[in-house]
């Protein structure tokens, strides 16, 4: 049952597995479950940036010192940082995002459309890996698969969360 | 050869001055003309060479700085990149790490692409900027006498702290460091003794 499924709670659970205890992020309504886990949490550190591509000079900044930190962001973010995400690219730093879309699946601003169904291409024309998932249950897991790949193979990797998920959790809740 | 159009500091041998001073703090330059000064102040794995990623510096020394509180940081960039990464300040000022100071070499120019205007030579003050975001502790400097101060304020002081040095407009000779970026990343982490040789 897709309601039983706390994939924020299951992600942060992943994150924690994997030494990742910095969440950089400018918030999105999808995320506020696990951003809130995050700040609640003393073994975690959310840094509040003020434009999303600031995440890639924490993350290049705290892989460089020895520490995993990652960026979690709405797709109309992505926008904010493909020239930035050549930064961390250069130098083979793994720099893991996790992306709640927008103006995809029965997205009503239309003013959303454009960055949402432009961020995969784009991110994967800059060199990032994608892993997108539709299913709450599948996104943790994804999650952990896509983290493990990243560090592993220090390489630039995106989670697309689909608006189907965040829709079916966030919205019409107000 | 050095030309200089003003009476302004000197970036070159002032950087050099003040690096003398950094006792094993660990160096994030700004890509282009203060990559160049930290290279041509004498080559030091500690030095975080950048030739790209601009407005990275100063949220890339933020990560550093909370990455290893027992190391001193020190992001030493250009009035341009800091501008493009300027809410990068508030960033730093709320996560308010001690361990880390930012000095911006302001020649109120884009010196890499034709010495075209920048903003801080009109209307912006980049220590009120710094100031409203938050970072209480700021200075100016002009002179060269004030580099003894400065340095105290960039490697001693509690952080964050918020520089500028208003440099003069200068010709200085082409010094370039090692540009590619995993070799760069990977003597970093080798002389912080996260990765084998």
């Amino acid at each position: 049952m897709a309601q039983a499924i706390d994939w924020s709670a299951d992600v942060l659970r992943e994150m924690k597995a994997r030494d990742i205890n910095t969440l950089c992020t400018i918030p999105d309504g999808g995320l506020t479950r696990l951003l809130n886990l995050v700040s609640e949490d003393q073994d975690m550190r959310l840094i509040t940036l003020s434009t999303e591509e600031e995440g890639m000079g924490v993350v290049t900044g705290q892989w460089l010192g020895g520490k995993r930190a990652m960026i979690a962001m709405q797709s109309s973010g992505v926008g904010n940082c493909i020239n930035a995400l050549g930064f961390p690219g250069v130098m083979r730093v793994p720099c893991l995002m996790l992306v709640t879309m927008r103006g995809q699946w029965g997205e009503f601003n239309p003013w959303q459309v454009s960055m949402g169904q432009a961020t995969r291409p784009v991110l994967e024309a800059v060199g990032v890996k994608c892993f997108p998932v539709d299913d709450p249950a599948e996104i943790a897991p994804t999650f952990a698969a896509a983290a493990d790949f990243a560090f592993n193979s220090r390489l630039s990797v995106a989670v697309l969360v689909s608006q189907r998920v965040i829709g079916a959790k966030g919205f019409g809740q107000k | 050869m050095s030309t200089q159009s003003s009476n302004k500091l000197s970036r070159r041998p002032f950087v050099a001055e003040l690096l003398k001073q950094r006792n094993g703090a660990l160096v994030v330059p700004g890509l282009g003309s203060p990559t160049w000064d930290c290279f041509a102040a004498g080559d030091s794995p500690e030095y975080l060479y950048s030739w790209g990623g601009m407005g990275l510096a100063a949220s890339t020394a933020l990560g550093l700085a909370l990455a290893r509180p027992d190391k001193r940081i020190l992001c030493l960039t250009g009035d341009g990149e800091m501008m493009m990464g300027i809410g990068s300040l508030g960033v730093i000022a709320d996560q308010a790490p001690k361990n880390l100071a930012i000095l911006v070499l302001d020649n109120e120019r884009f010196g890499e692409t034709g010495k075209q205007k920048g903003l801080t030579g009109s209307s912006t003050d980049l220590t009120q900027v710094a100031k409203g975001f938050g970072i209480k502790t700021t200075m100016i400097v002009t002179l060269q006498s004030e580099t003894q101060a400065l340095a105290d304020l960039l490697f001693r002081a509690p952080g964050p702290v918020f520089a500028v040095a208003k440099i003069a407009l200068s010709e200085d000779p082409w010094r370039l460091p090692e540009k590619d970026g995993v070799t760069i990343a990977h003597r970093f982490r080798v002389a912080l003794g996260i990765e084998q040789a």
